[in-house]
């Protein structure tokens, strides 16, 4: 019976590998994918480091307008956003943490606890990752759908080179906005941390509290600070910027792009952290 | 005279499947005041042929002179500045940037360009504007408009940087009789030199479907026929050339089709 049924399968289920090996294969394409999409990625920040050098004093009356309006759009349209979020995690992580420090007799470490959760973690990472839900998926929707619709040609067909007008302004803007809403992020996540904790009754004195943070911060950490803010800045204004313009898109094929550069700007910032925290370590 | 742009054996490549030929054998010249029109129907690589001719491709096979300059030859410079003597204008709506308004769409070239030292940027824009009869919508972007008025923003735009050379990308799809009669009134103008061009004789190349409307203006007349490139000749040859093609776009039913 066994024998019957399986010649009576069709051609191609006979022929098809184990499933083991179909597992391989998945598992090498997928690899294959990433390596592509690593190497494509790489090349595109060196184009467009390349463009931002060559042309940095090319149509500056065009482009600088095009910088400050990509600020005013990462930035200074989210600072209502970064102060809720700042106060919310200021009162949930902050509050609570000085608080049971001084629970246990700790209160002196507070300044360094805050320093390292807030000023080295917390604080890029969050803003990062707003920007990239607010502005950076726009930006794969705004550049595919342009791109769809052969406006990047336009663009080159009137010899306006496509990488200094549309990427650059969004690099460099995206790097400021995301290091200046990491400095509001901070201050208004310390303070109203802070806050929190006074209204607990917690015996630490506004003095203290800012001088513990003052005594545990050190150069390195706002050199530091800037580095990474302005790294996520490039990485998420490269990722989305890649996958919105470097590739051929279909209009249905815009909503894909948005979501690869999404988690790919994720992973990639998520590393950088990594990164940071060890030279924070190693220093 | 010499030659505008000039084409030897060239291979037009596929701008949908890289590496692929679109045309085979381009044998082109064109002069200052020339208006050609070229026909073939819709998939025939017009629209390649175009970007090639523009320099947004590099020809596959054989030499593409730009004013004189072998393209292959050319510093990167002085490719750009060859490119900018060279307006295209493409079709359905022509490919206007949506986030601008229609005066900062014809302005942006010339400022990108000419920077800071272009005072007259604006007077330009108006004038262009007034030449296309857009004034009135200077101030809409592009969504704000009928088709019509988006195409003829893709023309007002090519002709802000006074090109030498206009290709246009089946400029009349998709416009009613009286849209159409107005672009040819225009174009017809432009190889002698006009008020918008300030007098400067600008050659005209014509990609279509339907060479109905352009019969009686069209200096010289080709066809894009299974990848191959067939020159007809002048207006006095498109009545005795037997070539199947240029029938069926001279009839009706096809161009209706």
């Amino acid at each position: 019976m066994e024998s019957s049924a399986a010649a009576n399968l069709p051609d191609a289920e006979k022929a098809a590998p184990p499933l083991l090996l179909r597992q391989f294969d998945s598992v090498g394409r997928s690899i294959v994918r990433f390596l592509e999409t690593t190497r494509g990625l790489i090349a595109f920040t060196l184009i467009t480091l390349g463009v931002a050098v060559a042309k940095f004093n090319v149509s500056t009356h065009v482009i600088h307008p095009l910088i400050r309006s990509q600020v005013y759009r990462a930035g200074l349209r989210l600072l209502p956003m970064i102060s809720f979020l700042a106060c919310a995690l200021g009162l949930m992580i902050i509050g609570q943490m000085v608080a049971l420090l001084t629970r246990v007799g700790a209160q002196n470490l507070a300044g360094t606890v805050m320093v390292t959760v807030v000023v080295r973690e917390l604080g890029p990472l969050a803003a990062a990752l707003l920007v990239l839900a607010r502005v950076g998926a726009a930006y794969v929707i705004e550049l595919g759908t342009a791109r769809a619709l052969g406006e990047v040609e336009a663009l080159e067909a009137l010899c306006i080179d496509p990488v200094h007008y549309l990427v650059i302004p969004r690099v460099v803007g995206l790097a400021f906005a995301i290091f200046s809403l990491t400095v509001y992020f901070i201050l208004a996540a310390l303070i109203s941390g802070y806050l929190f904790a006074f209204v607990q009754d917690v015996p630490l004195l506004p003095g203290d509290y800012f001088k513990q943070l003052a005594m545990a911060l050190s150069w390195e950490d706002f050199a530091l600070l800037a580095l990474k803010t302005c790294c996520f800045g490039i990485i998420i204004a490269v990722t989305t910027c890649y996958q919105g313009l470097a590739q051929p898109l279909r209009l249905e094929q815009v909503s894909g792009a948005t979501t690869r550069a999404v988690v790919q700007s994720l992973v990639a910032c998520v590393l950088l952290d990594v990164l940071f925290i060890i030279v924070y370590l190693v220093m | 005279m010499q030659p505008v742009i000039q084409m030897v054996g060239v291979a037009v490549g596929n701008a949908s499947e890289t590496g692929t030929v679109s045309i085979e054998g381009v044998d082109w010249s064109i002069s200052t005041g020339d208006y050609w029109v070229v026909g073939g129907p819709p998939g025939s690589g017009k629209s390649d042929l175009l970007a090639t001719m523009a320099g947004l491709y590099r020809p596959l096979r054989g030499t593409l002179r730009l004013f004189g300059s072998d393209t292959a030859d050319l510093a990167e410079d002085h490719f750009l500045a060859a490119r900018m003597r060279i307006g295209l204008v493409f079709e359905n709506g022509g490919r206007l940037f949506n986030h601008l308004t229609l005066a900062e769409n014809i302005a942006l070239p010339i400022r990108y360009h000419h920077g800071r030292c272009a005072i007259n940027t604006k007077e330009r824009v108006e004038e262009i504007l007034d030449a296309t009869d857009l004034a009135q919508f200077a101030n809409c972007t592009p969504g704000q408009i009928k088709h019509a008025w988006r195409q003829r923003a893709g023309l007002a735009r090519a002709m802000a940087m006074h090109p030498d050379v206009l290709l246009l990308d089946n400029p009349l799809a998709g416009l009613g009789p009286q849209e159409s009669r107005w672009w040819r009134e225009f174009l017809v103008s432009l190889p002698g030199g006009n008020a918008v061009t300030r007098g400067q004789p600008v050659a005209l190349v014509v990609a279509c479907h339907d060479l109905r409307p352009w019969t009686d203006q069209g200096k010289q007349f080709a066809l894009l026929k299974q990848k191959r490139w067939l020159s007809v000749g002048g207006r006095a040859e498109l009545g005795c050339c037997d070539e199947p093609l240029l029938r069926e776009l001279l009839a009706a039913d096809f161009a209706m089709g």
